[in-house]
């Protein structure tokens, strides 16, 4: 199946040229934020608690996720570092796949599987429910529960 | 024209290998954020099933497995920085082997912090 290797120089729709400059421009934008914000996400979860990930637990999460603030971290963090990671993965396929069909059909999967896991990601952050631990009060007894 | 690439005897230097391992770490993190977006999406589902995903990456391979992992995001995290500064930075490209050594520099103090953290974790109580 011969490959056609365009011209470097060849103009490209404007449109296209504008699309991946604005990716482009995106990645390093994203990049810059990740660094921060995934060392934060580290040390909160994982390096700071006393005993590291064992300390991970449905409760820890309900704790954390009483404060709006983390909820809004964790849907930010969510957003920028799948479609961060999706481009990367999108600019993997362009440069491996020698077959238009393939190279599309894997472009289309890797935006249909970030789609997906944004909605989902960003519901189970939005509408989490720490009432559904019927002990939920031994760790937030603060907390009203309807019903 | 090749329908394929043909061999080629090209042997990049660091700034080949630092592309390749950019790549390599970035794919990792990629299928690692999958996974990690679904076993945090069980708190939604009952306190049971998050607590029993969590379960497996409390045992002693998962922990030594994150130390990668968090090996691989510094990496990545650090070194895009440095292509960052390549592209923008007017003596980034001039710079760009030291620059390399600093990403090393940082990595390796950083992980100096982790690592004994995570085995205490791991093997501790
Ligand atoms: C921690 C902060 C991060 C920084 C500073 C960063 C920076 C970058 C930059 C600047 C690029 C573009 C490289 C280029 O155009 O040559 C890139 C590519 C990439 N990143 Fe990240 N990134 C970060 C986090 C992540 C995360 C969390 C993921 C996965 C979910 C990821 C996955 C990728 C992938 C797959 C690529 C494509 C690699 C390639 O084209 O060779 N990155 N990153």
């Amino acid at each position: 199946m011969a490959v056609i290797i365009e011209q470097p120089n060849a103009p490209r729709s404007r449109k296209g040229a504008q699309w991946e400059k604005r990716a482009w421009i995106f990645m390093r934008v994203s990049g810059i934020i990740l660094v921060g914000m995934i060392i934060g996400h580290l040390m909160v979860n994982l390096v700071l608690p006393e005993r590291g990930v064992k300390s991970i637990d449905f409760a820890f999460v309900a704790g954390k996720w009483a404060s709006p603030f983390w909820q809004v971290y964790d849907g930010i963090l969510l957003w920028l570092a799948l479609i961060h990671g999706t481009n990367g993965m999108r600019t993997l396929v362009n440069d491996y796949t020698e077959r238009e069909w393939l190279r599309k059909a894997l472009n289309i999967t890797l935006w249909v599987v970030a789609g997906a896991l944004l909605l989902l990601g960003t519901l189970v952050i939005t509408t989490f429910d720490p009432c559904i631990d019927p002990n939920v009060h031994e760790y937030l007894p603060e907390l009203v529960c309807k019903g | 024209m090749p329908t394929r690439p043909a061999g080629t005897l090209y042997r990049g230097k660091l700034g080949m290998w630092s592309w390749v391992l950019h790549r390599i770490t970035g794919v990792g993190i990629y299928f690692f954020l999958l996974v990690h977006i679904l076993d945090t999406a069980l708190v939604r589902v009952s306190p049971e099933a998050y607590n029993s995903v969590m379960a497996t990456y409390k045992t002693t391979i998962i922990g030594l497995a994150e130390i990668g992992l968090v090996g691989a995001i510094l990496f990545h995290a650090f070194n895009g920085i440095r292509v960052t500064l390549i592209d923008f930075w007017s003596k980034g490209s001039k710079y760009q082997n030291q620059m390399f050594w600093v990403v090393l520099a940082i990595w390796v103090v950083l992980m100096a912090a982790w690592v004994p953290r995570q085995l205490m974790h791991t093997f501790g109580a």
